[in-house]
Parts: structure tokens; sequence; C-alpha cells
């Protein structure tokens, strides 16, 4: 027969891998390969940008880490602060609700706390006021995130959109009540640390890390063991089969968003409450976004995500320190995590197909 | 009001541009998050671009035609290396859309803040501003229309430089190409069901990359508009909210470029009406002006509540989101 460009036989044949047969190690050696070529790709990067030694690039980027107890504490606060927001946007991912609102649901929780500091600072003692902010926080990010989920359930909206649309509708309206209510015009409100969280073990950054972990771990049972979790899974999985099977979708996704919400409303409260005792409209940063990548890169299992929170809170603490150490723009962070994320991304790849290089292809053809 | 109008067309022509380069790349299925980072890119190629340009010619001497041409093809190439990024990753790999947008934008705005700051002398490029917003049609004309006393129609239709006419051009390019041609229904067969497009023979691959990549440049174009037109070649590093609202754009426009040309004077004047009411007369405290900020926001919740409540006709491209293999059932 000749070969003519119909009969194109391609070079590589790619079929799909059935995910049973795939062992925990391969896995596991993929990831691990992908986030190695990616840290090299970025450390390579860096060292063409500033002409130094790609060690050295290293070292300075641990350095910037762990370099001190000081350091030390900071990077496990900003893991920690991380690592909540990516379990709030947790469960909505898993039920394929695409929610990249978590910066303003975190948001208006912070606000609500702030304002709790405010007017009711002087007014309450302070382990009722604390718990009125906790409260004030959770349902403000609840509210926050239920609005969405109802008009999805209902009526099939957007929610990426909508979502993202209430992050700016949620940092005007810091905007808006920081204007109206400090007295002063200057729009910044005043650190009250007298009514924040009691500082435990000689550390501001403690009790934080140590609310975040039992989060995880409530997280990781309620999603892994309970039945609410497992109508989680089915509604991601399929929506028909859970109608099928008499799973209320509709109760599913608001519930589920209220759940995210809670999480939201905690996480406002210790950025507000234990940390910052203050609120600007930059208050969470993008955490937000940042949070959808950390918490699809462990593939929303809350353990992992401990890890993937640490190795982007390890990129742009160590591109700062590179910014110190050697003038390099730290800008350049933004760079790097979108580097590494993109090679995590694309390693998926190998778990999902196979690659066949056609030997055969002359006879073939 | 004039002045009103016009600042928002010449803003709603960034809109329309990254809109239309989300539409077409979401005609083919993809939903690409990126455009954030991708007009940031764009954006800060144009003016990199620019300030090189400009520091290898005597000050005043430069080339009108050079300075406008140079800058937008930057723009339009970073954008589509930018956009073959993202189908590498979504078409061969067949990655996550959401996930690999959004690792684009922060790789886009990472990148972007990294040319601008080397493109540090940020006066260099604002010199070249009066050769994009200088008016295409030519100064005389709209001094004509002053001096017969229709001064108000010169400002309105005809006082824009480039960026307003060529916005204008690929919009209506692309609504003709969607609706008139055959590479257009091939694209929109791709982006509704690319199994079937691939049973008819069309190369859903080719279709996707190419649809993305022209796609993403035309979004770059975008962000130098905001640039250089809008902004009279101030850096702000905003232009990825600018981003965010076109991708919203596209869906408060139903998939249609035509409607998007009045849509984004609307997001246009809403994004500018903060500032620019107080200039009318408007009284206005600062607080109110954080709460009028909000509009574009409010307004494009709203618009996407009432058309998923009304509308069941206007929906997206039913491949939308989904990574297309051959050998799935």
């Amino acid at each position: 027969m000749m070969p003519t460009k119909k009969n194109h036989i391609p070079l590589f044949h790619l079929t799909k891998r059935d995910p049973a047969t795939l062992t925990w190690q391969y896995r596991l050696g993929v990831r691990i390969a992908a986030v190695v070529g990616g840290l090299l790709m970025a450390g390579l990067l860096m060292t063409i940008l500033s002409g130094e030694n790609i060690l050295d690039v290293y070292a300075s980027m641990v350095d910037g880490v762990f370099g001190t107890s000081h350091r030390v504490w900071t990077s496990l606060q900003s893991v920690a602060m991380l690592l909540c927001v990516s379990l709030a946007v947790t469960p909505a991912f898993k039920m394929k609700f695409w929610n990249i609102g978590a910066e303003g649901q975190v948001l208006v929780g912070g606000l609500a706390c702030a304002a709790c500091m405010m007017f009711l600072g002087s007014e309450l003692p302070l382990p009722l006021l604390l718990v009125v902010m906790a409260l004030a926080s959770i349902l403000a990010s609840v509210i926050w995130a239920v609005i969405p989920a109802v008009f999805k359930a209902f009526w099939n909206t957007n929610e990426t959109l909508f979502t993202l649309m209430m992050n700016y509708v949620a940092t005007q309206l810091v905007a808006y009540f920081l204007k109206v209510y400090i007295k002063d015009g200057s729009g910044v409100m005043p650190v009250m640390k007298q009514y924040g969280l009691p500082v435990i073990g000689g550390n501001d950054y403690l009790l934080n890390v140590l609310i975040t972990i039992a989060l995880t771990v409530v997280l990781y049972i309620y999603l892994k063991y309970s039945k609410q979790g497992y109508e989680i899974s089915v509604v991601g999985e399929s929506e028909n089969t859970a109608r099928y099977i008499g799973i209320n979708v509709k109760k599913v996704i608001i519930r589920t968003l209220a759940v995210s919400g809670i999480i939201c409303g905690i996480t406002g409260f210790l950025l507000v409450g234990a940390t910052s005792h203050t609120i600007s409209t930059t208050t969470v940063g993008g955490r937000g976004f940042t949070a959808i990548l950390v918490s699809w890169l462990a593939k929303f299992n809350p353990l992992v995500m401990a890890l993937t929170a640490f190795l982007v809170v390890f990129l742009e603490t160590g591109a700062g320190q590179l910014n110190t150490d050697f003038g390099i723009p730290s800008e350049v962070s933004d760079i790097m995590t979108g580097i590494i994320l993109l090679s995590i991304i694309g390693c998926e790849f190998f778990l999902q197909y196979r690659i066949a290089v056609r030997k055969n292809r002359k006879e073939e053809a | 009001m004039l002045t009103f109008l016009v600042s928002a067309i010449r803003l709603g022509m960034t809109f329309l541009l990254g809109s239309t380069g989300e539409t077409i790349t979401e005609k083919s299925g993809h939903l690409n998050l990126g455009v954030p980072g991708i007009m940031c890119v764009g954006a800060s190629c144009g003016c990199f671009v620019e300030a090189v340009y400009l520091s290898t010619v005597p000050v005043r001497q430069e080339i009108p035609l050079l300075a406008v041409l140079l800058p937008i093809l930057a723009a339009l190439i970073g954008g589509a290396l930018m956009g073959l990024l993202f189908s590498f990753f979504t078409v061969t790999l067949r990655a996550n859309q959401n996930v690999t947008g959004l690792a684009i934008t922060t790789l886009g705005i990472g990148i972007s803040n990294y040319i601008i700051d080397k493109a540090d002398d940020y006066g260099r490029f604002a010199r070249a501003t009066k050769h994009f917003t200088a008016p295409l049609v030519g100064e005389e004309v709209v001094e004509w229309f002053e001096e017969i006393g229709l001064g108000w129609f010169g400002e309105l239709f005809l006082s824009y430089g480039i960026f307003v006419w060529l916005a204008l051009a690929i919009a209506i390019g692309t609504s003709l190409v969607f609706n008139r041609t055959r590479v257009g229904l091939h694209l929109r067969a791709v982006g509704e069901n690319p199994a079937t497009a691939d049973a008819a023979g069309i190369n859903v691959t080719r279709y996707r990359y190419v649809a993305t990549c022209i796609g993403c440049a035309i979004v770059g174009l975008g962000g130098l508009s905001f640039i250089m037109d809008y902004l009279n070649g101030q850096w702000e590093y905003c232009v990825d909210t600018i981003g965010w609202l076109a991708v919203a754009l596209v869906i408060f426009t139903l998939w249609r470029p035509i409607l998007a040309i009045f849509g984004s004077i609307v997001f246009g004047a809403l994004y500018i009406a903060s500032s620019r009411l107080t200039t009318l007369g408007v009284e206005m405290t600062l607080a109110d002006k954080e709460l009028f900020r909000m509009l574009p926001f409010a307004v494009t919740i709203l618009v996407l509540v009432v058309t998923s409540i009304f509308s069941k006709k206007n929906q997206p491209p039913a491949g939308l989101g989904l990574p297309y293999f051959r050998e799935e059932r």
C-alpha cells in the first residue's frame, strides 16, 4: 500500500492508563520528579537572571525560610494561613464547584471580626468578645459563600465568575467601611492588639499553627469518613449518579459551600483577630487564588496540602530572600511559582496516559 | 459628559480586545483563566519593546509607524506565546484548564512585573503614547468638525487612536469569521463537541492550538491598549483586574463579539464611574467612591444571575473546559 497522507501513522501512540494499575511508588516518583524538575528550572532561571551560582541561589532560599528561629516561625505562620484557605476551598472543589472566591470569603470574615473589635471591644469582657468575633467571622463568610451556591444550585449560575466578582465586592466593602468608620480619614484601622487572641507558648504564631493543624485533621476525617464527605465526592464525580441514588444535589451544594464558608470565617478570624489585629483590603493578599492551586496539587487531600502549601510558601519566602541577597526583583517569586505549578500540572499527564512509540511504523504504513 | 463617554470608550476597547480574544479561545472549548496574566504579559512586552526602540533613536526622532507597530507586534507575540504554553498543557498534556489558567495567571503577572522592572525608565515608553492616541483619521478631520460646530461629533466618534479602531475591526472581523465562514463553523463545532468534529475530519488539536494562540495574542494586545491608550503610558499594577473583568464580559455578552462592543463600553463606563462622576458635578464622599467602584462587579453578578435564570438558549459552548482525548468514550 502506498503511504499516503491519509494513512499517516503517528510516531507516538497515547493510551489511557487504568488508575488501578499505578503503584503508589510510581505516582509519588512522578510527582517528586516534577517538583525537583520545576525547582531545577526555577533555579536555573534565577542563575541566569542574577549570574549567581545555582547552589548559592538554593542556599539563599533555604536560609530565607529556615535561617533563624524567627524566620521558621514566620514561614510556619505563612504555611498555616495558606493551608487554612486551601482547606476552605477543598470541599467545594471536590464537588467540582469552582469557587475562586475564597479571597472575598475570608476577607468578609476578617471584616466582621474587625468590626467586632472596633465596636464591641471596649464593651465586652475578652473571652466573650473572642467568641463573638469568631462567630461573626464565620457567619459573614458563610453568607458570602452560600450566596453563589444558592444560585448555582437552583439556576446553575456560573459559579467561577460569580465567586470571582464577589471578591471585588468584598474588597470594596472593606475599603468602604474603612473610609466610613476610621474617623481621621486615613482609611487605616489602628492595630488593636488588646482585643486579639491570647499568645500561647510565648510565640505569636503558635496558636494559629495549632488551630490549623486541628482544622486539617478535622477536614480530612470529614471528607474521608463522614457521610457528607462521601456525598460531596459522589456529586463531584457525577451529578446524575448522585441524583439517581437519592442524594439531594442542591442541598449538598449549599451545605458544602457553608462548610467552605465556616473554614474561611475561621481563617479570617485568625488573620485579623490573631495575626494583624487590623484589616485592610490586602489582608488576604491573594491567598484565595494560590489556595486553589495548593488544594488541587494535593489532589484535595488535606494532609498532603500541608506539603504543597509549604512548597508555595518556600518559593515565595525564598524569592524574598533572593531579593535581599542578590537583588533579584521579588516579582520573580511569581515566575518560580508559576514554573513549578505548571511542571506539577504537566506531570499529571504521565499519570493518566501511557506513551508508546510505534516501532513497526513502516510495516503498518 | 463628553469626556466621560470618550474615556469609557477608550477603556472599553481594552475590555473588548480581552473579551474577543477570550471568546475565540472559548469557542474552541478552552476556558482560559490565564487571561489576566496574559494581558499583563502583552502589556509589558509592548512597553518593553517600545522602551528599547525609543532608546535606540534620538529623542523625538522616532518613526511614528515603527513606534506603534513594534510594541503591537511584541504584545501579540507575547500573548501568543503564553497561549501556546496554555494550549501545550491543556491540549497536548490534557491538563485541567482551570488550574492551568490560574497557574498561567500567576506566571504571567510575575513575568510582566519583571519585564516592566527592566524597562524601568518609565518616561521612556510614556513618550510614545502620543503616537497611539493621535486620531487615526487625522487631526485635521477632528479640527474640521470643530470648525463647522460639530466638535462633539468629532470628539465622540473620530478622536480615537489606533487601538479603538483596531479593537472594533477585530471584534467585527471575529464575528464575521464565526458566523459566515467555514473556519468559524469548524471552530464552533470543535468547541461544542470535539468528538463529532473529529469524526467529521476536523483537526481538533490544530483548531484548539490556533484559536487559543490567536485569542491570547488579542488579549495581549488588549493589555497594551490599556497602558498605551487609556493610561497614556503610565504603568499601573492593575492590569490583572481588567483581565478578570474581560473574562466576565465574555459571559455578559453571551459569546458574541458584536454584543461585546456595547458591553465593553458599558463596562468601561462603570469602571470609571467612581472617579469621573465627581468631575460631572455629582457630590460624593470618599466612602461613596469606594461603593461606586463596586459597580462593574456588582453589575456582572446581576447579569450572571439574570441570564442564568431567564436564558436557556445562550449557553457556553458545550465542550467548554473539557480536554479531548480521542480514545475516550
